[in-house]
This record gives C-alpha cells, sequence and structure tokens, in this order.
C-alpha cells in the first residue's frame, strides 16, 4: 500500500473539472484508491463520491493506493495532484 | 404595460414574443416487474443511450456556444457512469423488483440531496445536473423524450430556471433573450446567454403564466428589465436602443479575429491591460492577440500579508491557462507612490512619486522579488508568459534583475520544476532609461513604453495635482520624441517595442505611433476592436 498527503491548492478545491479528470485517471489503474479529508472518505474512482466530499482550498487530503499495480499509480496519481490541483 | 425587474447577466436589448417554457412534469410510476436481469439491460440500454445525447449535445455546445462550457456535458457523461449512481440504481431494481425509472427517479433524488445538503453554493447548483441526468434517463425509458417545443419564430423565453441540456437544445436562432425566475449570474443559463450573446435576466419577478405566450415583450439588459405589452413610447425607445447596439456590435464583430495590419502590410500586436483575473473573460470577449500588461499589484493591495507563491502562482496559471498559449506579460510588483501596502513598511515620503517604489523595493526585498519570479515561472508551464519590470533607470538595475531570474531559473530547474521560454523586457517610463535605451535595449527581449509616468517626468508635472491639468499634456511634443527615441533604439537591438499606457489608446496618435514603428499596443480590452479598426485603416 502507498500513501501520500496533499494540500488542495486550486481556489475552488477539488469542484466538478478536476474531480472527472482525477476519476479518469485513477480508473487507469486496478488499484484501489481512496481519499480522506479527515472528515470524509471517498473512492477516487466514484465522481459523485469524490465530489460530495466538499474539498476546498487548503485541505489536506491522505491518498492511499493499494493494488497491484500501487507503484505506477500513485506516481501518476501524487503528479496529477500537483498540476492540477 | 407591465414592468418587472431582473438582474442583468448580458446587456443587450430583444424585443419580440414572449414564451413560457415549462418542463412536461415527469410523473414517475413505482411497478413491480418481474425479471429483475431484463429490466438491468433496459437501463443499460437507456444510459447508453444517454450517452450517445450527451455526446450530441457536447458537440453542439462546443460549435454554437464553446469548449468551456461543452464541459458541462462531459461531466453530465461522467455522472451518468458514476459508479455509486449505477449501483444505486441496479441494486434497487434487483432487491426490491421496482421498474427502472422508479429506481433512477429514487436514486437520482438521493444522489442530489447529498449535493443539496452542502454549505457551498457551487456544489449545491450541481444537484441540477444530477436532475438533469435523472430525467434523460426516465425520458428516454419512459418513451417521453423531452425535447424543446417547436417554436415557429424566435421568442423571448420565460422559465422558472433552465438546465444547461434544456438551453442548448433551443435552436440558437430562436432564442432573442433568456429570463428566468431562479438562477445566478454563475448559473448556466447566465454563462451560455453571454457566450451565445443574447440578453438575458436572472432573479427576475415574473409570472410564468401560459396567457403570457404570444405577447409582446422588451428585454432590456442594460437595466434588468422586461416590459410586457409595451406601450408605444417604450417600445420606440427600446427599439432606437436596440438599434444602436447592433449597429455598434456589427462593426465590432466584423473585426473580431481579423488581423490587426495597416494597409501597407505593417502588423502590429494588440494586447489588452488586465488587473485582475475577472478581467480575462472581457481580454477574450474583445479578440485581443494577448495580454500587454498585467499589473500583479492587486495580489498584494488590501491585505496583511505578502502573498504566498502559491496563491500568485494560481492567479498567473489560470491567467496564462485562459488565454490558451497567447502571450501574457506580467509586470512584476509596482507598488509604492499612490499604491501603498501597509505591510511593507515603506518609510513616510516627501516624494513618493520619485521614492522607494516598485523594481527599486524589489531589488533591496530580493526575497518578495524572488516569490514573485518563482510564481510566474513555474505558471509559465502553461501557456506563454513574459516578465517586465518596472521604473528601470540603469543598466545596471537589469543585469541585477537577469542575475536574479537566473537564481531562480537554476533553482528551478534543480528541482525539477517544468518553466516556459519566458522573454523579458522592461518599462520605459523614466527619461534616463529612454536616454539609455540603446544600451537596455541590447540587454533585453522588449519595452513597453509607460507613458503615464514617462510623461509625468518628463515634463516634471504631478500628474496627482489637477490644478496643473491645463499643462499636462501628453501630447507634448518632448513626450512624443521619448517615444520615438525609445523605439528607434529597440529596433536598433533587436528589440521589440510596446506602448502600454493610455497613450496606446490614442486614437489621435495612432497613426504617429505608427510612423515611428510601433510593434504593440495594450490597452483595455473594451478599446480592442475601435483600434483595431484604425489601424486597418491606417496606411
Amino acid at each position: 500500500m502507498k500513501e501520500f498527503k496533499y494540500v488542495v491548492q486550486d481556489e475552488l478545491g477539488l469542484h466538478a473539472r478536476p474531480a472527472g479528470l482525477l476519476v479518469k485517471e485513477a480508473a487507469k489503474y486496478k488499484s484501489a484508491v481512496t481519499l480522506d479529508s479527515g472528515a470524509k472518505k471517498a473512492d477516487a474512482k466514484r465522481i459523485m463520491a469524490v465530489m460530495s466530499m466538499g474539498v476546498k482550498k487548503g485541505v489536506e487530503l491522505t491518498v492511499t493506493i493499494d493494488g497491484e499495480d500501487e507503484d505506477a499509480a500513485a506516481e501518476a496519481i501524487e503528479n496529477f495532484f500537483k498540476e492540477n490541483l | 404595460m407591465e414592468t418587472r425587474q431582473g438582474k442583468s447577466v448580458f446587456a443587450g436589448v430583444a424585443i419580440g414574443k414572449l414564451f413560457v417554457y415549462k418542463k412536461a412534469a415527469q410523473v414517475v410510476d413505482k411497478r413491480a416487474i418481474e425479471d429483475p436481469q431484463a429490466e438491468i439491460a433496459r437501463y443499460m440500454a437507456a444510459k447508453e443511450k444517454a450517452a450517445g445525447q450527451l455526446a450530441l449535445l457536447k458537440e453542439k455546445t462546443m460549435r454554437d456556444v464553446g469548449e468551456a462550457e461543452a464541459e458541462i456535458f462531459e461531466a453530465h457523461q461522467m455522472l451518468l457512469e458514476d459508479l455509486d449512481f449505477v449501483e444505486g440504481i441496479t441494486g434497487m431494481i434487483e432487491q426490491d423488483k421496482v421498474n427502472a425509472e422508479y429506481a433512477v427517479f429514487v436514486t437520482g433524488e438521493q444522489c442530489a440531496a447529498i449535493f443539496l445538503s452542502m454549505d457551498d453554493d457551487y456544489m449545491r447548483g450541481r444537484a441540477a445536473d444530477i436532475n438533469d441526468i435523472s430525467s434523460r434517463l426516465i425520458a428516454i425509458l419512459s418513451g417521453t423524450q423531452v425535447s424543446a417545443e417547436a417554436m415557429p419564430e424566435p421568442v423571448i423565453i420565460l422559465a422558472e430556471d433552465l438546465a444547461p441540456s434544456e438551453t442548448v437544445q433551443f435552436e440558437k436562432d430562436k432564442i432573442l433573450a433568456l429570463v428566468t425566475q431562479k438562477g445566478s449570474a454563475n448559473s448556466h443559463t447566465a454563462i451560455l446567454a453571454r457566450m451565445m450573446n443574447i440578453p438575458c435576466l436572472v432573479t427576475a419577478d415574473i409570472d410564468l403564466d401560459t396567457e403570457l405566450n404570444g405577447k409582446m415583450g422588451v428585454v432590456d439588459g442594460f437595466t434588468g428589465e422586461i416590459h410586457i405589452e409595451p406601450d408605444e413610447v417604450t417600445l420606440a425607445v427600446m427599439q432606437e436602443k436596440k438599434k444602436r447596439e447592433e449597429e455598434r456590435k456589427l462593426l465590432l464583430q466584423s473585426l473580431k479575429g481579423l488581423p490587426t495590419v495597416t494597409k501597407s502590410g505593417k502588423v502590429v500586436h494588440l494586447y489588452a491591460n488586465i488587473g485582475s483575473e475577472e478581467d480575462v473573460d472581457s481580454v477574450l470577449e474583445n479578440d485581443s492577440e494577448g495580454i500587454g500588461l498585467f499589473r500583479s499589484e492587486f495580489l498584494y493591495l488590501g491585505r496583511d500579508d505578502y502573498p504566498t507563491e502559491e496563491e500568485q502562482y494560481t492567479v498567473y496559471k489560470n491567467v496564462i491557462s485562459k488565454m490558451n498559449g497567447k502571450k501574457v506579460i506580467i509586470r512584476t510588483l509596482d507598488i509604492g507612490a499612490d499604491k501603498q501596502a501597509d505591510y511593507f513598511n515603506i518609510p513616510k515620503e516627501e516624494n513618493p512619486a520619485m521614492g522607494f517604489r516598485a523594481i527599486r523595493i524589489c531589488l533591496e526585498r530580493t526575497e518578495v522579488f524572488k516569490t514573485q519570479l518563482r510564481a510566474i515561472f513555474r505558471a509559465s508551464a502553461y501557456g506563454t508568459a513574459s516578465i517586465m519590470f518596472p521604473m528601470i533607470i540603469s543598466v545596471d538595475e537589469v543585469k541585477k534583475i537577469k542575475g536574479i531570474v537566473e537564481e531562480v531559473k537554476a533553482e528551478l530547474t534543480k528541482a525539477d520544476i517544468p518553466f516556459g521560454d519566458v522573454e523579458l523586457g522592461i518599462m520605459i517610463e523614466t527619461p534616463a532609461a529612454v536616454m539609455i535605451a540603446d544600451m537596455l535595449a541590447a540587454e533585453v527581449d522588449f519595452f513597453s513604453i509607460g507613458t503615464n509616468d514617462l510623461t509625468q517626468y518628463t515634463l516634471a508635472i504631478d500628474r496627482q495635482n489637477q490644478s496643473l491639468d491645463n499643462i499636462y499634456d501628453p501630447h507634448h511634443e518632448a513626450v512624443l520624441r521619448m517615444i520615438q527615441r525609445t523605439i528607434e533604439c529597440a529596433h536598433e537591438h533587436g528589440a521589440w517595442c510596446g506602448i502600454c499606457g493610455e497613450l496606446g489608446a490614442d486614437m489621435e496618435l495612432t497613426r504617429r505611433f505608427l510612423q515611428m514603428g510601433i510593434d504593440e499596443l495594450s490597452v483595455s480590452p473594451v478599446f480592442t476592436l475601435e483600434l483595431r479598426k484604425k489601424i486597418r485603416e491606417a496606411e
């Protein structure tokens, strides 16, 4: 299992567009990808769940990646966060 | 005549017949079913059909409205395929043995309720997206396809609120204006109306009485009023207002997308001056070819502490991305003189216009300067960024700046952070800079002449002092010769030269600037198209 933390920088937080892109990115991998904001948890492959976390700017997310391709997935998803959020 | 008030989100005047749009009420029956697998298959088929419809809507929106708005339907596609939504529906069909329409309805309501309960206006607005998808699925399943009612002639549409899919279903040339009881300046309806260039009122205090159908109406997008069955005087006034607006738009529209080039073939880059992220919309609307002056001061003013690198980066990145490859020239911090922020703790000065300001602060407080440069360089990976430095008086300053820029680039490279090719330029706004423009031009990629300060310093007239207005003459030959010399020196050393001060938009001088060989003019976005017209008419 891999894990990293990321503080959301985007002014609008994890709103529809990046949430959609994140779901697409997570769906590329077999590993289970879970977001945890402290208050709520969500499966990163489910857009409604991700959006309804209501993650705003400044929130620290703990992202865990678990599965056979977790190394590649963790790297790609961490990069995704840095570039889009 | 009856007049009702709304909030205008797009100016313009529309005159025509009213049409009250009501959603066909969807009645969803709950039925027991025998074969859940067959019912799930029916739902899956409907889902596929809905995906196809959304793809078409996305294409239509892309064509009629724009790429950004088309993304709404991409989000709808993703929500349609969302596992919670899909599993909620199939689970309900299997366990409760109910019909697919009912399962979609209940699951859609549950999902929408989650969004409605959030403490965020944006997220609450997403409930409408889910309802939109549910209704689409139910309509397909029950064979009552929702479609915009046939409208024989263009109408003013009155509605409670419009889902994005409803708005784009109307034939674009059949809508004169949109007036809704609900909605906000940020609702999809408002955004679409702006993109489609039609007047639009939201939160309008209108009745949705079908008796209004076919009656005359006038929407005044300047005042936010809608006149129902207008009297002759009002109608005549509004027709005149509409005519003037149309003439103006037509003239300007005819210039959109055209190159800014003189009759003899000299190309001038026509850029825009902006002071915040929001101004970009106006830049794009007026077809500016880039941003020639992005004043970064707003990031520093009206707050208690320095903006962080991340804050700045986000703003620069957003602007650069929105400009989609077009040039964005960011001017570094130009604080001091008439723009003060307490946390800078700048000592009181006798003569702040000639005091500790702009690049003088940056070269003294290099950490503040480097934070800004790092933010700009990081954002430069998202498009085409240039940087210019204000209040330059010496080659030594430029060399120091370049040294600091190199440090920033080296740090980013070391940290493996990407950045783009960034042109470096300076503002020419002091007589000193003009006198050594040849030496400065050898150091930089471009000059941008700040005519407001240059005029003040050349004429030794304080521009804040109103009693001197009668002798403050920006057309003074001394100022014009300063500009001429700057352009000549730039060209001799392979740099390009623009004007970003108020004089750039002074159309009495446009011809003169062209004769001098100006390469770029950066003006307030609203002047862009008029100036393009002027340049295209010049020799």
